[in-house]
């Protein structure tokens, strides 16, 4: 016998008495007007930075003032105007070892917990948002929601083959609970909401 | 024949050499119950935290109650996803699978991030004693790593460790600056040095938070995104995971996300909550299921349910007991009150005493997030333990002795009376401190002339 | 209505004070009540050992003292939980499961059976109130910090009736003093160091007593307090709603 089967037969033949998933359980959640203020209140609490505005144009004006040199700011989105575009050698991520500032599209923020859901379809190699020492997301301000709950109605069933919620710029507290923004992901996290789409 | 058995360093002992340095001990707690309060703060936010903690204990009985299902679901969806699976009935085959993988790519070192299970099979040591070089990404479990010990608490490995304990290990092994202590500075120098191996290393292990068995994908949370760096640069990225991680639906997460990190450290979500489906581009992507004595505990109907638990490590921070007497007392991969529950299944003579460390409060028990009934089973154990021989034979003795002195009214009466007698004729045996534990750093209390039993007979009942 | 006291051994031995003002204050709000002769333990120290078997006599025993009574009433929450969850008898199971449903212990009686408005008592002290794991996380006789729940205190409220009291906060106010039963010896280290941070975190807030609805919480804190050569000194909460403290 396979160890499948065997972890399987005994298993079947020990578990419990199945009981039904609970389903369409009602969670309180963030009102519409409320989903902004929660979220930039969620997402400046975990370190991050939160700017809003009108259109991607102004964010490359933004970006401008930040980076003063575009060389060193890799921009996922055109339209932005600023950067330098991402090509085919960085398919391996290695090469992105230095890269200052990464620009990448967020499709999904969440008001309780200022998450942001950043997809493998929008960038061009998995580990561009962990690897570069600033990152800077872009969120439609329509495409936030209240709670986890909601963020996983809105997300296709279909995963994209890989997609992560980032909540700030990478951190820890492992020595002596000391908080230290910046462990071995961005060490600074910022959101442009935009108003409009 | 009798069963008895003496740990060498049992819970107590352990406990008592860690309480020598009372500031240090003072520091321990305190370090603890930050974050106790700050995953009050959190929950306190959410109003209806309490459905939400009954609405995961429901998920994840409905998994176990369907387990070999959800098993077979992840499996076969997970396979078409592109994930090799593999199927590990305990520790040593987990570990030899994983060799194998590392071994056919001909690689000599990799990154791990933080993984329960691998430290339950024990993987650095038996891949190390193969030639491999494990390098820990996690800070915490490097920090731990370096100075050649276990994590002493699940979420958070170096909790034991004071920061100029950490300067001086990473002035050894990083050659940081002599007598630097400042976190930001010693983060900044393992960011530095541990970078340089993500970017060598052709393989990655990660563990795993939540396996969904819908989509065939599965979910790794962190706060440092060391599990990413590690995966997304390996050729090779390894997940293990106990079978209990299965989860249903992806929409499950919503819950067990909401109530995870809250629980945990009192932040509202970790960092990173990564979703892996499919393996990049030219990527190999394996998957090891480990039974590893779940199977057997998923039968047995009082202790079944701590596989619910979710590793938030929340009963841990609560813990009175473990605060004050740091995770290395109790000799098991898993500390604290749920190490204390699952240790006996893995092994009931060499963790015995776990079941015994503890006052029986409920505190762990009230901050559960998947209501693990946890004093309960504690309190269970015992009676296992009790019938199975493993609780000290000098215990088990006074307690029958006490057992039938107590079902004895007259008895009873007799002992109590000659009791106070000789503690009020003789204190200084009562606080003794040699012969009674109890005195070692307490006084007796002062034994009164007369039971309430004498005095209702005196005063009441002849009024009667 | 009938009540059954019930006293815990260690409080017939040691603090028999505790017992009196129990029944006096039962006496004095009216009720009729009975101290069966026969009674010694409700079996606890040997179920939390493991041996649960060696309760059985116990178990026996108290079924046999308790099961006529209407309600059975002790200044314990830790003897009546033990009782409420653990006490079974092969002999009789009707009646140890009438006794599992009628225990109570004191401060929940007084709020939740006899409903009292307002008690004859004073006690012009600085006090802080110790509330013990297994009358708060077992009986729930108050709410417990670890949950989203709105917040509640049965001896708080009673507290409350007493004139001149003062009730000081605590930086924990739920935390374990470590007694645990035999705990208190077979983890002697942990034990003393949950009660001396007890302590501390009263002593830290000016208490100049310890109250609770405990004696063996109280008794492992007074030991500490005793060796600290405190002035600070426990007395139960009996003692002080009796208004019988000396």
């Amino acid at each position: 016998m396979t160890s499948r089967e065997k972890i399987l037969s005994q298993v079947r033949q020990n578990k419990p008495v199945a009981v039904p998933l609970p389903e369409n359980i009602s969670f309180a959640t963030v009102t519409a007007p409320e989903r902004l203020p929660a979220f930039v209140k969620s997402f400046t609490g975990a370190g991050g930075v939160v700017g809003i505005v009108s259109d991607l144009a102004s964010i490359g004006r933004e970006l401008q003032v930040l980076f003063d040199k575009p060389e060193r700011v890799m921009n996922t989105l055109p339209a932005i105007g600023y950067g330098l575009a991402p090509d085919e050698a960085i398919a391996q991520g290695h090469v992105l070892a230095n890269l200052e500032v990464a620009v990448v599209l967020g499709s999904l923020g969440v008001a309780e917990n200022g998450a942001i859901w950043v997809s493998a379809e929008n960038i061009p190699t998995r580990v561009l948002p962990f690897i570069c020492e600033h990152l800077v997301l872009v969120l439609p301000q329509s495409q936030i929601v209240g709670t986890m709950h909601e963020a996983y109605a809105v997300l296709p069933k279909s995963f994209p083959d890989y997609g992560v919620f980032i909540a700030g710029p990478s951190r820890t507290a492992d020595i002596e609970q000391s908080l230290v923004i910046g462990a071995h992901g961005p060490k600074r996290a910022h959101v442009f909401i935009l108003e409009k789409e | 024949m009798h069963n008895e058995y003496i740990i060498p360093t049992d819970h107590a002992t352990a406990a008592e050499v860690f309480l020598q340095d009372e500031e240090r001990a003072n520091w321990h707690d305190k370090a603890l119950w930050f974050i106790r309060e700050k995953r009050d703060v959190a929950t306190k936010q959410i109003p209806d935290w309490e459905l939400l903690r009954e609405t995961a204990s429901q998920i994840k009985q409905n998994v176990l109650g369907n387990l070999d299902n959800y098993l077979e679901m992840f499996e076969q969806n997970a396979l078409q996803n592109g994930i090799k699976v593999h199927w590990a009935a305990d520790a040593a085959e987990h570990n030899q699978i994983v060799l194998n993988i590392i071994q056919q790519h001909g690689i000599q070192k990799l990154v791990k991030s933080k993984s329960m299970l691998t430290e339950e099979c024990h993987l650095n040591d038996y891949l190390l004693e193969n030639g491999i070089d494990v390098i820990d990404t996690d800070l915490g479990e490097r920090v731990v790593q370096l100075a050649k010990e276990p994590p002493s608490h699940i979420v958070l490995p170096c909790i034991h460790k004071r920061k100029e304990e950490v300067g001086e290990l990473f002035h050894i092994h990083l050659g940081t600056e002599k007598g630097a202590s400042d976190p930001a500075y010693l983060t900044e120098a393992a960011r530095q040095h541990l970078r340089e191996k993500f970017l060598t290393s052709d393989l990655a292990i990660t563990g795993v938070n939540f396996a969904i068995a819908e989509t065939g994908g599965f979910v790794v949370c962190t706060n440092e995104g060391n599990a990413d760096m590690g995966a997304h640069l390996a050729k090779v990225h390894i997940a293990c995971m106990g079978i209990e991680k299965i989860i249903p639906k992806a929409e499950n997460l919503g819950v067990f996300l909401r109530l995870l990190a809250r629980s945990a450290t009192g932040q509202p979500i970790t960092t990173y909550s990564s979703h892996f489906h499919r393996p990049a581009k030219g990527q190999e992507m394996h998957l090891v299921l480990v039974d590893n004595g779940r199977s057997v505990q998923l039968g047995l109907k009082d202790f079944y349910n701590s596989l619910k638990c979710i590793r938030c490590g929340a009963c841990i921070n609560t813990c009175p007991v473990y605060r004050r007497s740091g995770g290395h007392s109790y000799h098991y991969a898993i500390s604290g009150p749920i190490g204390a529950i699952l240790a006996p299944n893995m092994d009931m003579r060499k963790n015995a005493d776990l079941p015994f460390a503890s006052t029986l409060c409920g505190s762990c028990t009230n901050v559960c997030p998947v209501k693990i009934d946890i004093h309960n089973q504690l309190y269970k154990w015992r009676q296992v333990l009790g019938e199975e021989g493993y609780v000290p034979a000098t215990k088990k003795q006074s307690m029958k002795a006490m057992g039938s002195l107590l079902s004895n009214p007259t008895l009873y009466r007799i002992a109590g009376k000659s009791g106070r007698t000789m503690m009020r004729l003789l204190p200084g045996l009562a606080n003794n401190k040699a012969l009674n534990p109890w005195a070692k750093q307490r006084d007796m209390p002062a034994p009164p002339k007369e039971s309430f039993r004498d005095w209702y007979l005196k005063n009441k009942k002849q009024h009667d | 209505m009938k009540i059954g006291l019930f006293i815990p051994c260690y409080v017939d031995q040691f603090y028999p004070q505790v017992a009196i003002a129990t029944l006096q204050l039962l006496e004095k709000l009216g009720l009729d009540v009975d101290y069966p002769l026969n009674q010694t333990c409700c079996g606890q120290p040997m179920a939390n050992s493991g041996f649960e078997k060696y309760a059985k006599g116990c178990d026996a025993l108290f079924t046999k003292n308790f099961a006529q009574y209407d309600y059975i009433v002790s200044p314990s929450g830790s003897c009546v939980l033990h009782v409420k969850e653990h006490l079974h008898d092969d002999k009789n199971p009707a009646a140890a499961e009438h006794i599992r449903g009628r225990v109570y212990e004191l401060c929940e009686f007084l709020t939740d059976i006899l409903k009292v408005k307002d008690l004859e008592a004073r006690f012009p002290h600085k006090v802080g109130f110790h509330i013990s794991c297994h009358g708060q996380r077992g009986l729930h006789l108050s709410q417990m910090s670890e949950l989203v729940a709105e917040d509640f205190s049965k001896p708080g409220y009673l507290l409350n009736m007493v004139k001149d009291l003062e009730l000081i906060p605590l930086n924990r106010k739920d935390e374990c003093c470590g007694f645990g039963g035999t705990f208190c010896v077979s983890e002697e280290a942990v034990s003393v160091k949950m009660g001396k941070d007890r302590v501390q975190d009263h002593l830290q807030h000016q208490a100049e007593y310890i109250t609770g609805g405990d004696m063996s919480c109280l008794m492992h804190l007074e030991g500490i307090l005793r060796r600290q050569k405190s002035p600070v000194k426990v007395v139960h909460i009996a003692e002080i709603l009796n208004g019988s403290y000396a």
